[in-house]
């Protein structure tokens, strides 16, 4: 008695497979469609939806939104309050940006090169806990630390150094009653919350330098400081531009941390949740949601030049 | 290169560390403060007595279901979605493939205050009133990239050749994947599904404009922190949805610690 080389089909489940295997480009689609519709229906077409009320206006009278095409409400973007905000959004990315990759590289640095075993495991789980632990309680524990009567103003009490914070508080733009108060503490919050987004590509790039390239640079005579300058530094820089996407593209979009803390100076998230809620202005808030979508495209265009896409 | 790090680089390394954890724990001390006006440290007194406060206050409870209903939802629907978008992405090469990839990517590349108004016009747009699904609309939209990253890095890493074995022995597709793809991809969702379910329990900024009048835990959280009425009672909270997140996390790091997918490189 012979048995056939291929097994009968029986039932659906077997035919089915067989097609699959004959057709494999039916299984994708089968795979790939559900979550393709989702983010296309839901994410794309809310983006569009976005762009859409960006080009309606609002009558100044009746405060009803006008549903014809206008360029009207993206003017407005131009006025010298509004401009404001969005150079004020962006320097704050900036300076945040800035500081998180000079507080993140040696933190990356010394996980990457030198820590080992449960030393390893303890720096990447003392990142990755904090990057992902509740957004709101981090920002509200800072409430608690920059409060004028909060702790760091009590160690500045006691170790009689509470002129370096009163020092910070009187440097023009930064003004306020306590750090709680002020752009500087705003500033600070900033920092603390992405700063665990700027350290994992840091780390990542950093651990992709050979050492056999620090080897060879110490031996054709560089000092450790030339090895870092002209080795270590662009080799590590995708991973900076890959980190400093992050902390830009947040600081941009985020309207919770200004709210809480800071002199309520108004920054174009904080500005689109006002004019969608009280203000009833959904057409300006679109527009203004446009903004960081068009800065972060330039800005990933430039990042892609330099490379950073690699480090993702 | 040495191989002993100088003094000030582990200085700046463990002071950058510690500058992460230090702030999340005073959380815990002003939860035990007797002090109710001010965040005054250190605190004149410590007592217990606001968590039984916290419980018996009647405002918490609902947003508290809401999230846990909201995150249970979201996650169940970013598992199914992040996975299939997983299983297709893992291995096959096709025309629109980085274009695929950058959509499932952009939900949480860009600000959440674009997800969130974008959202918001959308509804506007079509009439649609606010309701527990338009939270979770919002929320397994981004989500769905964190089961994906999951699940993806450990197919990448699986051998082409058991499901090819498995095949040979004469299984079907279902029973391929029900007996052998599901078994070795298992860890690996969960770890995605921890991490979604933290994501969204804690989710504040895209909510708020998916929520309307409805106030999940952040939400409540966030309306405290702007109006403070019984701030010891924020901090117990402020515990709870800590604890909420803190907890899932360290789950996901145990079932893929080891692998090259450890959770959580893709938020």
């Amino acid at each position: 008695m012979t048995y056939p080389a291929i097994l009968p089909a029986k039932g659906l489940a077997d035919r089915l497979t067989g097609t699959f295997w004959r057709r494999p480009g039916l299984l994708l689609l089968l795979l790939i469609a559900p979550p393709l519709l989702w983010l296309g229906v839901v994410y794309l077409g809310s983006l569009a939806a976005l762009l859409l009320q960006s080009f309606y206006s609002i009558d100044e009278f009746s405060g009803v939104v006008k549903e014809e095409f206008t360029l009207k409400t993206y003017a407005e973007l131009f006025r010298a309050q509004n401009l404001d905000i969005i150079i004020r959004t962006v320097v704050m990315a900036t300076a945040v940006t800035l500081a998180c990759a000079v507080l993140a590289f040696p933190i990356a640095y010394y996980a990457a090169r030198y820590a080992k075993g449960p030393w390893k495991a303890a720096f990447y789980l003392g990142v990755m806990l904090p990057l992902w632990s509740s957004y709101l309680v981090k920002v509200y524990a800072w409430k608690l630390i920059l409060a004028k009567e909060g702790i760091l103003g009590w160690a500045a009490e006691g170790t009689h150094t509470s002129w370096i914070i009163d020092g910070i508080l009187s440097v023009p733009f930064l003004e306020g009653s306590s750090l709680s108060t002020s752009p500087f503490g705003t500033f600070l919050v900033f920092v603390y919350i992405w700063l665990p987004y700027m350290i994992l590509p840091m780390q990542a790039a950093l651990e992709r330098v050979p050492n056999s390239m620090l080897e060879a640079s110490a031996d054709l005579g560089a000092t450790q400081s030339q090895t870092f300058r002209t080795v270590i530094l662009p080799l590590a820089l995708p991973g900076v531009i890959a980190g400093s996407i992050f902390t830009f593209s947040l600081t941009l979009g985020d309207y919770i941390i200004p709210q809480i803390v800071g002199d309520s100076s108004r920054f174009i998230g904080l500005t689109v949740y006002q004019l969608q809620g009280t203000a009833g202005n959904t057409p300006l808030a679109a527009a203004f949601a446009v903004v960081p979508i068009l800065i972060m495209l330039v800005y990933l265009s430039l990042a892609k030049r330099a490379g950073a896409f690699d480090a993702l | 290169m040495r191989s002993e790090a100088s003094w000030g680089l582990k200085l700046a390394a463990l002071g950058g560390l510690l500058f992460l954890h230090l702030p999340i724990l005073l959380i815990f001390l002003y939860a035990f403060t007797t002090e109710e006006r001010s965040y005054a440290f250190p605190p004149p007194g410590y007592t217990t007595e606001w968590f039984a406060v916290a419980w018996n206050r009647e405002d918490i409870w609902p947003p508290l279901w809401l999230s846990l209903k909201v995150a249970a939802i979201s996650t169940v629907m970013a598992m199914i979605l992040g996975t299939l978008a997983a299983a297709a992405m893992a291995r096959a090469r096709f025309f629109g493939r980085d274009q695929v990839t950058l959509l499932i990517l952009l939900p949480i590349a860009l600000p959440g205050v674009i997800t969130g108004m974008s959202l918001r016009s959308a509804f506007g747009v079509l009439d649609i009133p606010f309701s527990t699904w338009t939270i979770v609309l919002g929320h397994a939209t981004f989500c769905i990239v964190i089961v994906y990253n999951n699940a993806i890095a450990r197919m990448r890493r699986l051998s082409g050749g058991i499901l090819e074995a498995s095949a040979d022995l004469g299984a079907n597709a279902f029973q391929t994947f029900r007996h052998v793809l599901l078994p070795n991809l298992g860890s690996a969702l969960l770890a995605g599904g921890m991490l979604a379910f933290a994501l969204s329990f804690d989710e504040v900024i895209v909510t708020t404009f998916t929520a309307g009048q409805q106030s999940t835990l952040p939400i409540w959280m966030l309306n405290e922190l702007v109006r403070p009425r019984q701030r010891p009672v924020t901090n117990v909270v402020a515990i709870v949805v800590f604890a909420a997140t803190f907890v899932p996390i360290l789950i996901a790091y145990y079932l893929t610690r080891g692998g090259s997918e450890t959770a959580g490189m893709g938020k």
